[in-house]
C-alpha cells in the first residue's frame, strides 16, 4: 500500500504508481472482432428503428451493426461518421443507456439491449486504426467560415462545411482542441488520447485551421468575424460556473469540479495529482460523477455526492449512478451546502441543510448535518458566459442564459449561427452537439451558395 | 412412462435414435462411446469391396453454413466411404455385436453394380452377427464418379437390380438408402420396393457447394485451390427430408413401407415429426458431429415426456399419425379463413412484421397508429399468408387466427362458409369437377 494513502487533506501519491494505470484504464474495454460479431448477430435490423429515432445525430444503426456482422467494419464506419463525424468519441461517452440502448427492442423484450455503443466503437476504431478517410474536401468556394471553439459542436460544423468546400478558420481559447472532449470528460472513458486522435482525424480532410489561444472577447470580438467572414458559427460552450451561494466557499479546498476534471485530463502523471482524504462533490449531473469517480480513483478515502433532491432527480443517467456506487461513491439525496467549515483558510468540512419538496418547491427543512472534507467540488451546473459577446454591435437574442437559436442554428445575428452547449434547447450531450454544428453547417452551406 | 423401444424390420432397439451411416459410426472406438452414451442404434459406416482401402483427400473435407451466433446450420463433406481395412471393419463389427447385443448394428455397403461383387460381401457381413443392411445408393460425391452411390441411386432400374441380388444372398433386412438428387422421390422408392427391399431410409446428402472463398475464388471446401460439390445435411435439409418421407409415406405404391427418417434431425422434436410422418425410426449424423453423442439424452428424455404428455404408450401410436395430413394442394379448404393476430403486450416493436408486410406482401400491418409506434393487422388487407409470423423474433407473438363459420371476412366482404371446399370444385378452375352453383 501506498505511504500516502491517508495523508490528511489534499494530496498527491495516495496510490501504488501501477494502480494509477489501472484505475483510468479503458472503462469499456473494446470489443474484438468475436465479441463484435456475436453482438451484432442480436440485432434485429427493425424497420424504422427506435434506437435510429433515439440518435439525436440519427446514425442508421441497423445499418451499421449489419455491415459489422456481415464482415464491412470499414462500411460501417461510413454509415456511422456519415451523420457523425465524432462517432468514436460518442461511441465512448454517450449515455447509451438512456438513448439508442434504451430505445433497443431488445431492452423491451429481456431487457438487455444491443450493446450499441460498443459496436459502434468497434467499427470507428477500425477505420480510424487503418486511418481510412471517407471523405474529401469539397471544391474549393472561396467562402470562409470563422467557428469559434474547437468542442464537437464546432468540428463537426468544421467538418461538414469542408466537405462542402468552404474555409473554415476555428478560434480556440484553449491550447487543445477538442472542448470538452479533451478537457471535461473522465479520462477513463475515454484513454490514450483518443480526443487528439480524433481531432487529428477530423481534420485531415484539410480546408480547416485552428487557431489555439484565440479567446472571444479577449483577443478578437464578434464583429471581428462578422466584418471579415462570410458566416460565423459560434461553438463555444458553458464558460461559466454555478456559485454555490454558501458560507466559505472562497476557502481553499473548494473548487470547480470542472476545473479537477481539466487538470486531471491534462496530467501527465496522475500520481502527482493531488486529491482529498475526504472529498464532497454537490451536484446531480454528468459531472458530479465524473469528478467523484476520479476523485475516487486517485485514492480519496471517502467520496461522497451530495445532491439537493431525490434519485429521481439526478441529471446522471441510472447507470451512472450505479458505476459511482460501484467505484465506492456515497451519494446521499435531500441535502443542500448552508456552509464551509474554514480552519486556517482551508476547508476541514461543509454543513449541509436537508431538503424537502413542499408545495412542489424545495425547501430547507432546518435540520442541518456536517460532514468532514478537505475537498469540496462544485458540480452544480455551467452557464454560458454573454460577456464576451459583447461589443458586437447588436446584440445576440439570449433566452434562459444561453443564446436562442432556430432549428437550423441560426441566431438573432445575420451571418451568425450557433450549436453545442451555449445554445438554447439542447440536452448538454456530445452526440446533440454533433447534431447542432452538423446541422447548422448544411444550413451555413445552403444559405452562403444556394 | 412411454415405451419406446423400436422394432425396425424385426430389428430391435432401446429408442428409436440410431446414428446414421457416416463419421461417426466408422469404428469400434466410435460407436462404443455412442452405445455408453446411449444411442439405440448405430449403421456403421459405408464398406466396401476387398481391396487396397478408398483414399480420402487429405485437405478440409467439411464446409458449413451458419445461423446467428455462428449455429451450425448446413454441414457438407466431401468424404468418402469408410478408408479403412474390410477386414478391421467386420472384424470391429463383430466385437461391437458381441458387446453390445440389445442396441441395432446395420452395416452400410456400397459396392459396384456386380452381382458378384454383392455376392462376396454379404456373407462377410453375415458372419458378424449384423442385424441388417443398408444399401448407400445416395452418397453424391466421389463414389458416384465411379458409378457407385448416387449413381445407382439415381437410376431406379439400378436400384432394384441391387436390392433384388441382396434379398436373393442374403437372410439379413435390406434398408434402401436413397439420394434426394432426384426429381421425384416416389421412383427410387417404388423400385426399392419392387426389388423386394424390407425398409427405404431417407435422405442421404444432397449435393452442394457451402460457400465460395472470395480471396481464392476456391470453392469451400478447398482443396488446393479446387473444390468439389459435397453432400449437404444438418438442420437445413430436415425441410426437404420431411417432405420426401411424407411422399412415400403417402404414395399407395409404397405405403406400408418401413422408413428410417434421416435429415438433419437434432432435438426430440424432429425426431417426432419425422415418425409422425411415417418413419419408423431415424438416423442422426449432423447434431452428433456437432455437439457430441450426448444430445441422444435430451431425445431419449424429450420424446418420452412429449409422448407422456399426450398420452402415447408406444411409439407405434404417433408414427404415421401426420401422414393421412399431407395432401395435395388441390384438396386444400378454400373456406379456411386465416387472420394474422398481433398479441400488443408481447410485442417489442421490432417493425419486421410491418416491414415484411409492406415492402413484399399485402400492406396489412400498420406502423403508426395515433403518432405512436404500433403494429397491429388491418383485417381488411390481411390474406392470412403468415410471412409476418414467420419473421417475428418473439416466439408467440403474432398468431394466424381462422374465423369461424358464418364470421365476415373484411378482405372479401364475404361470409365464412361452414363447409369445405377445394380448388377441384372452385369457380375459377376450368378443370373443376363438379360445376360451381
Amino acid at each position: 500500500m501506498a505511504d500516502g494513502r491517508y495523508a490528511a487533506g489534499i494530496a498527491a501519491g495516495r496510490l501504488d504508481s501501477a494502480q494509477y494505470a489501472e484505475n483510468f484504464s479503458d472503462l469499456h474495454p473494446p470489443f474484438d472482432q468475436h465479441e463484435a460479431l456475436v453482438e451484432a448477430d442480436r440485432c434485429y435490423f427493425c424497420y424504422d428503428a427506435p434506437c435510429m429515432q433515439a440518435c439525436p445525430t440519427s446514425i442508421d444503426i441497423p445499418l451499421f451493426i449489419r455491415q459489422i456482422a456481415t464482415g464491412n467494419p470499414l462500411g460501417s464506419a461510413k454509415t456511422i461518421f456519415d451523420q457523425n463525424i465524432l462517432g468514436g468519441m460518442c461511441a465512448r461517452v454517450c449515455p447509451t443507456e438512456t438513448l439508442c440502448e434504451e430505445a433497443c427492442v431488445r431492452e423491451a423484450a429481456e431487457g438487455k439491449p444491443v450493446q450499441i455503443g460498443r459496436l459502434q466503437r468497434y467499427a470507428t476504431d477500425t477505420a480510424m486504426a487503418r486511418g481510412r478517410q471517407f471523405y474529401e474536401r469539397g471544391t474549393p468556394t472561396g467562402k470562409r467560415i470563422a467557428v469559434v471553439g474547437a468542442g464537437p459542436a464546432s468540428l463537426a460544423c468544421a467538418h461538414r462545411l469542408s466537405m462542402h468546400g468552404h474555409e473554415v478558420t476555428i478560434f480556440e481559447a484553449k491550447p487543445k482542441a477538442g472542448g470538452l472532449n479533451e478537457y471535461g470528460i473522465a479520462a477513463y472513458k475515454t484513454p490514450d488520447g483518443f480526443a487528439q486522435a480524433e481531432v487529428d482525424y477530423i481534420l485531415s480532410i484539410g480546408g480547416i485551421t485552428i487557431e489555439n489561444g484565440k479567446a472571444l472577447g479577449r483577443d478578437f470580438a464578434l464583429a471581428d468575424l462578422t466584418a471579415n467572414y462570410d458566416a460565423v458559427f459560434l461553438g463555444a460552450g458553458l464558460a461559466g460556473v454555478n456559485a454555490l451561494r454558501a458560507q466559505g466557499e472562497d476557502a481553499a479546498g473548494v473548487e470547480n469540479a470542472v476545473d479537477f476534471i481539466a487538470t486531471l485530463r491534462q496530467a501527465d502523471d496522475l500520481s502527482k495529482l493531488p486529491v482529498g482524504r475526504n472529498v464532497i462533490v454537490i451536484g446531480g449531473g454528468m459531472t458530479a460523477i465524473d469528478a467523484a469517480i476520479q476523485s475516487k480513483l486517485l485514492g480519496a478515502e471517502q467520496v461522497t455526492i451530495c445532491y439537493r433532491r431525490g434519485r429521481e432527480h439526478m441529471n446522471a443517467s441510472e447507470y451512472e449512478q450505479e458505476l459511482a456506487a460501484a467505484n465506492g461513491v456515497v451519494i446521499r439525496h435531500w441535502l443542500q451546502p448552508r456552509r464551509v467549515i474554514v480552519e486556517n483558510g482551508k476547508a476541514v468540512g461543509l454543513e449541509l441543510e436537508y431538503t424537502a419538496l413542499r408545495d412542489g418547491r424545495l425547501v430547507g427543512t432546518g435540520e442541518a448535518v456536517t460532514l468532514e472534507a478537505d475537498q469540496i467540488f462544485k458540480a452544480i451546473g455551467q452557464s454560458f458566459d454573454p460577456v464576451p459577446l459583447n461589443g458586437s454591435g447588436n446584440a445576440i437574442e439570449m433566452e434562459a442564459g444561453r443564446i436562442r437559436v432556430d432549428a437550423e442554428g441560426r441566431t438573432s445575428l445575420p451571418k451568425v449561427w450557433a450549436g453545442g452547449d451555449c445554445v438554447l434547447g439542447g440536452d448538454d450531450l456530445t452526440v446533440s452537439a454533433v447534431a447542432q454544428g452538423r446541422d447548422a453547417a448544411e444550413s451555413i452551406h445552403r444559405t452562403l451558395v444556394g | 412412462m412411454a415405451d419406446i423401444r423400436n422394432n425396425f424390420v424385426g430389428i430391435k432397439s432401446p429408442n428409436p435414435f440410431w446414428l446414421a451411416s457416416a463419421p461417426p459410426t466408422d469404428k469400434e472406438y466410435n460407436v462404443v462411446r455412442a452405445f455408453k452414451a446411449g444411442w439405440g442404434g448405430v449403421v456403421w459406416k459405408t464398406l466396401g469391396e476387398e481391396g487396397p482401402p478408398i483414399v480420402n483427400v487429405n485437405g478440409p473435407r467439411y464446409g458449413a453454413i451458419w445461423g446467428a451466433d455462428r449455429r451450425l446450420l448446413g454441414l457438407n463433406n466431401i468424404e468418402l466411404i469408410t478408408d479403412r481395412e474390410l477386414q478391421t471393419n467386420l472384424r470391429e463389427i463383430k466385437q461391437v455385436k458381441r458387446d453390445w447385443p440389445d442396441r441395432a448394428l446395420v452395416v452400410s455397403l456400397m459396392v459396384p453394380c456386380e452381382e458378384n461383387a454383392w455376392k462376396a460381401i454379404l456373407p462377410l457381413v453375415e458372419e458378424t452377427g449384423a442385424d441388417g443392411i443398408e444399401l448407400n445408393f445416395g452418397c453424391p460425391h466421389g463414389m458416384s464418379e465411379r458409378g457407385m452411390g448416387s449413381a445407382v441411386g439415381q437410376v431406379p432400374e439400378y436400384i432394384e437390380m441391387v436390392t433384388r441380388w441382396c434379398k436373393q444372398n442374403t437372410r439379413m433386412p435390406v434398408i434402401v438408402k436413397l439420394t434426394p438428387n432426384i426429381t421425384d422421390i416416389r421412383y427410387p422408392a417404388r423400385a426399392a420396393k419392387h426389388g423386394g427391399a424390407d425398409a427405404v431410409s431417407l435422405i442421404n446428402t444432397v449435393s452442394s457447394i457451402t460457400s465460395v472463398d472470395l480471396d481464392t475464388f476456391s470453392p469451400e471446401p478447398s482443396i488446393d485451390g479446387k473444390g468439389s460439390h459435397g453432400g449437404y445435411c444438418g438442420p437445413a435439409v430436415k425441410p426437404i427430408a420431411l417432405n420426401m418421407v411424407a411422399e412415400i409415406a403417402r404414395d399407395p405404391e409404397t405405403a406400408g413401407l418401413p422408413i428410417s427418417g434421416i435429415g438433419g434431425v437434432t432435438t426430440w422434436r424432429d425426431a417426432a415429426e419425422f415418425m409422425a410422418l411415417g418413419a419408423g425410426n431415424v438416423q442422426v449424423c449432423t447434431a452428433a458431429m456437432t455437439y457430441g453423442f450426448k444430445i441422444v439424452q435430451e431425445m431419449i428424455e424429450g420424446l418420452k415426456n412429449w409422448m407422456d404428455e399426450k398420452g402415447h404408450a408406444r411409439l407405434e401410436d404417433f408414427i404415421g399419425r401426420a401422414t393421412p395430413n399431407v395432401t395435395d394442394w388441390q384438396y386444400l379448404n378454400l373456406n379456411y379463413v386465416t387472420k394474422a393476430h398481433i398479441d400488443q403486450d408481447l410485442c417489442i416493436k421490432c417493425g419486421r412484421c410491418h416491414i415484411a408486410c409492406e415492402d413484399t406482401s399485402h400492406q396489412a400491418i400498420t406502423a403508426m397508429v395515433d403518432g405512436a409506434r404500433h403494429f397491429e393487422v388491418i383485417e381488411e388487407e390481411c390474406v392470412g399468408c403468415n410471412l409476418c409470423v414467420n419473421v417475428c423474433p418473439v416466439e408467440g407473438c403474432i398468431t394466424m387466427q381462422p374465423l369461424a363459420a358464418g364470421a365476415l371476412d373484411k378482405r372479401t366482404g364475404k361470409i365464412v362458409e361452414p363447409v369445405y371446399a377445394n380448388w377441384t370444385t372452385h369457380p375459377n378452375n376450368p378443370a373443376a369437377k363438379i360445376a360451381a352453383e
